[in-house]
């Protein structure tokens, strides 16, 4: 088990900045989750730790030795593809076999170690057959079996779910983390599923636009995101934000939009005042209270809009002014559309942006 | 009502089937029927001493085979026995399609995955390499052939003959070849890379064997153009031993006089035997093309 470190690594495509200044230390036996939406230079991210793109720029190091010149065949790494990537002409057996053929191991070692990495993912009845004779599910089980036979240093795993059914994912996403938990593996893991990332990852790197947003663990990421993207993109649904600026009135701070007004708490205003004045709010749907009736003077008024009932909990869309809320709000309130209601948000859980770098201010 | 309409249906419906296997009888099958016929007459008059109405046998014989086991004889001339020739023409084959074969997929290969710097300009140089029949490269592949020493020089011109018609057939091939590669998702090389391998060991262990049905079409295709290759070696080859079974068929069909049509019908069907063969066996590869990584 290695640690991998990426020391200001770049990676140009010709005009493309597919990935930019990029540090980020995975430690030893650390699942690391690779979190962004499409294009953002995630998958690029992982085929140079992998040694198959060669950075334009920076460094890759594991532990200590600096691998970034070395071919992929020569840095003792596991993939899983988002294909699998299984070789087609080859039996099951053959396919997790074929990296420690290429070792050099005796026969009977291979043998083992293949029995051995089938029965632990529960494959050995399907040694004999070939990829194309296999379920989405069994694929996936033999490219992880292929990638975990030969013991690698760093383990790298590309989307490997996306391919599958929803329920089949649910049940892989924590056969994977505990499987991972139990080799103690480093493992750096891609996806654009943030419920996948929040669910298994130690950390998360929050990736847009080839550029880190922000590393942390999944609670960190969802209670202090350091910015406007990693706020978005977090979380479902999503957090609400609305754009407004910070005003004064006898010594008290409130934050005014276009539609409506909301006094901040003591001392925030005027912290957040001496840095900026036009900001973003932002409040998860889970941290607003709908009130009935009168509640405290610190409250939005709304409307209902539509009420999507989700089972355990309702979405309540309110319309305030122009602006859209999302609201999760317990499944046993009776609400109508056009119903008028009041808003509390939590104050202890909003969330300030700089709406000009979209940084968190609080 | 109802019943009225579904019949008129049905007899629409026969129509229109019937439209379309009159259509397909006129494009497809009526115009076979002469080249059947040649084909019938080639099998008839090879197995018959005399033919009635240019298709029907008589007097069933292997007269007409007689050059298996003896020496070809065609009114005064003797021609060399068919067996060298056959050699000849099996090596002229069998080269050609060996390093085809051999060339194009390396070459198709490194232009599927390889950047390097021409690499757009020389796939549109290959077809334009294609555009030019042999015929109008006669003389200058004398003038080369006569400087590698190749001309003359027997068996060697038939090396010779193979190296050229190879170079003629390779730009085509790896221009196919490269199709095959390319439908291969890079994701499978990748895998191979992490698993261990060198790039060389990547191509030989993994990428090769997907492609085996485009080494197929390239190595029939390449074995029946050396097969059928005439003019190179009409050309270029003098002595007669050297002769391959086109040349022959050819120079017995010059024989006007003595003409015997049964001895040149069995040995036009004894030429067509390892191209039938050769299809017969080769069709399910080409049709079992199936490249690309396995998806879920």
């Amino acid at each position: 088990m290695v640690r991998v470190t990426l020391d200001n690594v770049s990676k140009f495509f010709g005009k493309v900045k597919a990935v930019v200044d990029l540090n980020l230390e995975i430690r030893d036996g650390e699942f690391v989750a690779l979190l962004g939406p499409s294009g953002c230079g995630k998958t690029t991210t992982l085929l140079m730790v992998a040694g198959i793109y060669k950075p334009t720029r920076g460094r890759i190091l594991f532990d200590d030795e600096d691998v970034t010149d070395l071919p992929p065949k020569d840095r003792n790494i596991g993939m899983v593809f988002q294909s699998y990537a299984l070789y087609p002409h080859m039996t099951v057996y053959d396919n997790i076999a074929f990296p420690l053929k290429l070792k050099k191991v005796p026969r009977q070692e291979i043998d083992r170690k293949v029995k051995e990495v089938a029965k632990l993912l529960q494959i050995d009845e399907l040694l004999d057959r070939k990829p194309a004779q296999l379920s989405g599910g069994q694929r996936q089980r033999v490219a992880l079996g292929r990638a975990l036979v030969k013991e690698p240093d760093v383990l790298l795993l590309d989307e490997p779910l996306s391919n599958l059914d929803a329920k089949l994912r649910i049940l892989m996403r924590a056969e994977i983390k505990r499987l991972q938990k139990e080799l103690g593996i480093t493992t750096i893991y891609v996806t654009h599923d943030q419920v996948e990332a929040m669910s298994m990852a130690d950390k998360i790197a929050v990736m847009n636009k080839g550029r880190l947003q922000q590393y942390a663990d999944p609670q960190t990421l969802y209670n202090k995101p350091a910015n406007l993207f990693v706020a978005g993109f977090i979380g479902s649904p999503p957090m609400n934000l609305v754009e407004g600026n910070i005003v004064e009135e006898n010594g008290t701070y409130y934050f005014v939009s276009s539609s409506f007004k909301y006094r901040l708490p003591s001392g925030v205003g005027e912290l957040i005042a001496s840095e900026t004045s036009s900001v973003i709010l932002g409040v998860r749907p889970e941290d607003i209270k709908i009130v009935l009736g009168d509640g405290d003077d610190n409250v939005i008024s709304g409307t209902v809009y539509v009420v999507e009932p989700l089972g355990r909990d309702l979405l309540v869309n309110v319309k305030v002014g122009e602006t859209l809320f999302k609201i999760l709000a317990p499944a046993d309130l009776k609400l109508e559309p056009g119903q008028s209601i009041l808003l509390a948000p939590n104050e202890k859980r909003i969330h300030l942006f700089d709406r000009k770098t979209g940084r968190a201010v609080i | 009502m109802a019943r009225e309409s579904l019949r008129k249906r049905k007899t629409k419906a026969l129509l229109r089937r019937a439209a379309v296997v009159a259509v397909i009888l006129l494009v497809a099958v009526i115009p076979a029927i002469p080249i059947w016929m040649m084909y019938g007459w080639l099998v008839s008059q090879s197995f018959s001493g005399r033919v009635i109405l240019g298709i029907l046998p008589s007097k069933l014989t292997l007269d007409n085979w007689r050059f298996l086991w003896s020496p070809i004889k065609m009114g005064e001339k003797e021609y060399p026995n068919i067996w060298p020739i056959t050699m000849n023409t099996l090596f002229l084959a069998l080269g050609v399609a060996g390093l085809v074969v051999m060339v194009s997929s390396l070459s198709g290969y490194a232009l599927s995955r390889m950047d390097f710097k021409g690499r757009t300009g020389m796939m549109q140089f290959i077809i334009a390499l294609h555009a030019f029949p042999s015929v109008i490269l006669l003389i200058a592949l004398f003038v080369i052939l006569n400087k590698l020493g190749l001309y003359g020089k027997g068996f060697m011109t038939l090396v010779g003959i193979v190296l050229i018609k190879a170079g003629l057939e390779i730009p085509m091939a790896t221009w196919i070849i490269k199709g095959f590669f390319d439908a291969i998702p890079w994701d499978l090389e990748w895998a191979a890379l992490v698993d261990g391998c060198s790039r060389w060991r990547v191509w030989r262990s993994v990428i090769l064997p997907l492609v085996l049905p485009g080494i197929g079409a390239v190595s029939i295709f390449s074995f029946l153009s050396g097969w059928s290759e005439f003019l190179l070696v009409f050309t270029y080859v003098a002595q007669e031993e050297y002769y391959t079974l086109p040349v022959m068929i050819y120079h017995m069909i010059g024989e006007f006089i003595h003409i015997d049509w049964g001895m040149l019908a069995a040995l036009g069907l004894f030429y067509a035997i390892p191209t039938i063969i050769f299809f017969s066996v080769s069709q399910k590869v080409l049709l079992r093309i199936y490249v690309g990584g396995v998806k879920g």
